[in-house]
């Protein structure tokens, strides 16, 4: 994973959020990626959520697997720690953090070959144990970083470069999500950052495990026509479901012009949902009778786009009421890494009473 | 063997009818009567219906590893007579159900063959299948009670606790329990030849298995997390340590829980988990099995390239592959110390009982925290499994975790730069932050190539740099891993080498080679890396032997290569059929075998 120190070069008049950082300190090592790769754009779109949420950059985990898409965790909030860990293993490295440290935003970045194959099983079983984290797909329909054989989500029909045509199913990450029990499901696309940002914004502030699939062309590998992930295709096919528009508790930013408009300008209907840290999202869709708070309704708006050769985008589902890791740990509010041994350790004295039990 | 406070005996029943309990309950009468006991469970992996056996080993002197032969064997599964009746040693006794006529497999000349009709009385005495079963279990404990002269008062005793809340079961019990006694004492010569005199060996002691200690060392050293994935034999490590965490770590007014357990999808993702936690500050473990080694190997070369704390409970059973689940083995030693793709070795450290479970798993925490790597404790089913007799556990309420290098918030201001990896100590430890300390201290983990700063890099020179002090911090690793355990025998021209669960059975071994004149002084190794000092005990001795469980003689071939002792200066002794090891076949391939010659 190359990453090359950016020139620091702030400018006088960069906007800052409420802690006082602009969005120059949400950045990260310069990317080492193909000239418009679509995961340098997710890159982008996370940096722009996270200031105008205004994370606090050290209370931050990045968490990533091994792909071009897992790289992009060196791209972004160079003031957080970060994890690159194994292919396909990042959903466990995350739990494991979660749970050590109910403090940490985790920020958890993938790829689809990262989380559809080698890691499938590791996605699934994060999403059921609802790990507080945002977990994003740079979702590109090939594995890039080993010269662009097919991954699982390539679709029936798609062609690699060198002509070859993908004849098994695709494994749609979005209704994976909803059939093993996601709380928060959404998809965007890398060059929409209208709709992503926040989309980004409500995912990470949600109680559990966020799921953003994000389209995220590869321009090297799987861009061209015929490929059903290239930057042509998704704009053609993109029926954007709800737009979201996430509203911290007191918003110190101003964000007008972001996500407020649906795609396509009608009525739509308009749906407000209070999320646990007191934020709300705003979810217009532009079916009127689409409900995001409903998970049959949902699977069955995505499957019908899919079957019109469509795909589904926008926050596609939320639970706010969901019960997380922690929830269900019942884990003590004092994260554990901060608890003291004197907390911890029962001591001699119950050792010695424990020993009757032995003899 | 077959005197007073010195036998052995075996039970064979079928699994899942309840013998377990009764088993249980003559161990804890001997043993309350003073009396050092061992109890060996050898049980099916299968949950109804298949044999399994339950050996008692009674040593005033307190040799306590597993018996080398069985003064008597109590046959209750048909399935298995013709086994059981030829596990009798010559001049030793059988017990049998003599509900029905002794069946022809039970005959053998140069044994005497006793008769109770349990299963008769017990159809006379109780109602329904399931109670006669269960109290056909606790009507042979009685005749053994009476066979072998265990005090029916300390029986009374213990059933009272046991069932002292529910007095008709405990009725029963108490009636089945009679039912015996008084058929054996009616029926047959009681006391048998060997038998039970009360002692005064045993009130330190406890009765406790080694993987509730191990457990119990977790929530003493305050871990937090805790991932597994269910396997034979170390579940019920998590099992207990899920008990002891819901005993003493939740808040009695707000009912929050200071621990987390995940039991995860498998062992790759346990590990995930250990390791994840550990990085972000947790005291972390997984417990886990030879299946669940091999799956966590990409994960353990990832733990010891970036440096991160994570502790590994390997309650060994015997492989390859499924292998035996229910056998005990140390098959594992290579595959631990050398675990993950690239250059990888990792501290294991060996109990030798359930008394040194507890402690080393103490250890493996603070040895994890100092050195930023991940600790193995390699168990095995029979320490883990089996109730062992130990010292009472103690603990000194002066401990502080030993945590390691760690850089808090303050520390950052004083430093120009932090580099994650840099060796300024020269143990080959650098400094490390947590996730959450912000500022300077943010740093990027990677399992690929990185440079002090944590920076990626391709170049040679940084790498081998990293690699290097990652040599370094091993090799410091040796100054603070426990020490080997020496018992000299002056003059002792034999050296025996040995490990883990296989102490008892060497250091009985010792007396009985002594006995026949041949005098050996023992070396247990209680850790990898191994110090000098364990390659002085094989230069010093004239002919060494390395006794442990497994076919391939995993100890010594770590012993060469890590040492570089020659190999025809180590004769292994091997015992990998998966029962745990007896005396008797050290002192055989030791006395049969003319010293000095190489296997
Ligand atoms: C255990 C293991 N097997 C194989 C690889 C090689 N590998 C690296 S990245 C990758 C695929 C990545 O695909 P994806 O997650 O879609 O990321 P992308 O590069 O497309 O963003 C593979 C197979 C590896 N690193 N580890
Ligand atoms: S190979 Fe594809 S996915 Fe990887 S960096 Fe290049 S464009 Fe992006
Ligand atoms: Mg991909």
């Amino acid at each position: 994973m190359t990453s090359i120190a950016k020139p620091i070069a702030t400018h006088p008049r960069l906007k800052t959020n409420s802690l006082g950082l602009t969005i120059r300190d949400y950045e990260g090592g310069m990317s080492t990626l193909c000239a418009g790769c679509g995961h340098d754009s997710v890159t982008a779109a996370i940096v722009q959520a996270a200031w105008e949420l205004a994370l606090p950059p050290h209370r931050a985990a990045k968490m990533s697997g091994i792909g071009c898409s897992s790289k992009t965790t060196a791209y972004f909030m160079k003031q957080s720690h970060g994890f690159n860990s194994v292919h396909g293993r990042m959903p466990s490295v995350a739990s494991g953090a979660a749970a050590a440290n109910r403090g940490l935003n985790v920020i958890g970045i993938s790829g689809d070959g990262d989380s559809l194959s080698i890691g499938l099983g590791q996605l699934t079983h994060a999403i059921r144990r609802n790990t507080n984290m945002l977990y994003v797909i740079e979702n590109n329909g090939v594995y890039g970083l080993t010269k662009g054989q097919f991954s699982a989500s390539a679709d029936i029909g798609s062609k690699l470069k060198k002509g070859e045509t993908n004849e098994q199913p695709p494994i749609d990450p979005v209704l994976l999500a909803l059939s093993v029990g996601a709380t928060f499901v959404g998809r965007s696309f890398s060059g929409d950052k209208q709709q992503l940002v926040p989309i980004l914004k409500a995912a990470i502030s949600h109680r559990g495990l966020a799921l953003v699939d994000v389209i995220s062309p590869c321009v090297t590998f799987n861009n061209h026509e015929g490929s059903t992930k290239s930057y042509q295709y998704t704009r053609d096919h993109d029926v954007a479901a709800v737009e979201a528009d996430y509203i911290p508790v007191c918003d110190p930013i101003e964000i007008t012009g972001l996500g407020a408009q649906s795609s396509n300008g009608h009525a739509d209907s308009l749906r407000v949902v209070q999320l646990h840290d007191g934020g709300t999202v705003r979810l217009r869709s532009t079916s009127p009778d689409y409900d995001p708070t409903d998970r049959a309704s949902a699977h069955q708006h995505i499957s019908a786009c899919q079957r019109r050769g469509e795909i589904a985008t926008g926050l596609l589902f939320v639970d706010s009421g969901s019960r997380s890791l922690h929830d269900v740990l019942r884990t003590s509010s004092t994260p554990l890494v901060d608890l003291r041994h004197e907390d911890l350790c029962p001591g001699s004295a119950a050792l010695d009473s424990l020993m009757k039990r032995f003899r | 063997m077959n005197g007073v406070n010195d036998f052995a005996f075996k039970i064979g029943t079928v699994n899942g009818t309840g013998s377990a309990s009764a088993n249980g309950l003559l161990m804890r009468s001997i043993f309350r009567m003073g009396i050092p006991v061992s109890g060996k469970n050898l049980f099916p992996s299968n949950i109804q219906g298949l044999p399994t056996w339950y050996e008692i080993r009674v040593n005033g002197d307190g040799h306590l590893g597993r018996a080398p032969e069985l003064d008597m064997v109590v046959a209750l599964n048909p399935a298995t007579y013709a086994k059981d009746v030829a596990a009798v040693r010559e001049g030793g006794y059988l017990l049998y159900d003599s509900s029905w006529p002794l069946p022809k497999q039970l005959e053998r000349e140069g044994i005497t063959v006793l008769g109770v009709p349990f299963g008769k009385l017990c159809v006379e005495a109780f109602e329904g299948d399931r109670e006669r079963t269960l109290l056909r279990n606790i009507a042979y404990t009685g005749s053994l009670a009476a066979l072998l002269g265990i005090d029916m008062q300390v029986v009374d005793e213990l059933l009272n606790e046991t069932f002292g809340k529910k007095p008709k079961l405990l009725d029963a019990n108490h009636k089945a329990i009679r039912l015996g006694y008084d058929a054996a004492v009616e029926l047959l010569e009681c006391p048998l030849p060997f038998r039970l005199e009360r002692m005064d060996a045993t009130s330190d002691s406890i009765l406790i298995d080694g993987n509730t200690a191990a457990a119990l060392g977790a929530v003493y050293a305050g871990a937090t997390v805790g991932a597994w994935y269910p396997i034979t034999p170390s579940t019920s490590l998590m099992e207990a340590f899920t008990g002891f965490c819901q005993k003493y770590r939740v808040d009695p007014e707000t009912n929050e829980r200071k621990f987390a357990i995940l039991q995860a999808e498998d062992e790759l993702a346990a590990a995930g988990i250990t390791i994840g936690a550990g990085w972000a500050g947790a005291r972390a473990f997984t417990n886990t099995s030879g299946p669940g080694i091999s799956l966590m190997q990409e994960f353990l070369g990832l733990a010891y390239y970036a440096d991160i704390p994570a502790v590994f409970f390997n309650i060994q059973r015997c492989g390859p592959s499924t292998g035996m689940p229910t056998r005990t083995q140390q098959p594992d030693i290579l595959s631990m110390a050398y675990a993950s793709h690239g250059d990888t070795k990792h501290p294991i450290l060996f109990p030798a009982d359930p008394g040194e479970a507890f402690e080393m798993a103490v250890q493996a925490f603070d040895l994890a925290d100092r050195l930023q790597t991940p600790i193995f404790v390699a168990s095995d089913l029979d320490i883990g499994m089996n109730d062992w007799m130990v010292k009472k556990l103690e603990w000194d309420d002066s401990y502080t975790p030993d945590r390691g290098k760690v850089l808090t918030a303050e520390d950052l201001e004083k430093l120009a730069r932090f580099s994650r990896y840099r060796d300024v100590d020269g143990d080959g430890i650098a400094a490390r932050t947590l996730p959450g300390v912000g500022g300077k201290g943010a740093y990027f983990v990677r399992g690929s190539g990185h440079d002090m700063h944590a920076d990626y890099t391709e170049d040679s020179a940084a790498y081998c740099e990293l690699v290097d002090r990652l040599r370094r911090k091993f090799a410091h690793a040796i100054t603070l891993v426990p020490e080997p355990m020496v018992i000299k025998q002056e003059g002792a021209e034999i050296g025996l080498i040995t490990l883990g669960g296989c102490d008892a059975a060497v250091r009985e071994a010792q007396d009985l080679l002594r006995q026949q004149g041949i005098l050996a002084d023992v070396m247990r190794i209680r850790a990898f890396p191994f110090q000098d000092e364990v390659k002085e005990f094989i230069e010093s001795h004239e002919s060494v032997y390395v006794i442990e469980q497994n076919r391939d003689a995993q100890l010594r071939s770590l012993l060469m290569i890590e040492l570089g002792v020659p190999r025809e200066s180590m004769t292994p002794i091997l015992d990998y059929g998966g029962l745990p090891l007896t005396a008797r076949v050290v002192v055989e391939a030791v006395a049969g075998a003319p010293a000095g010659v190489p296997a």
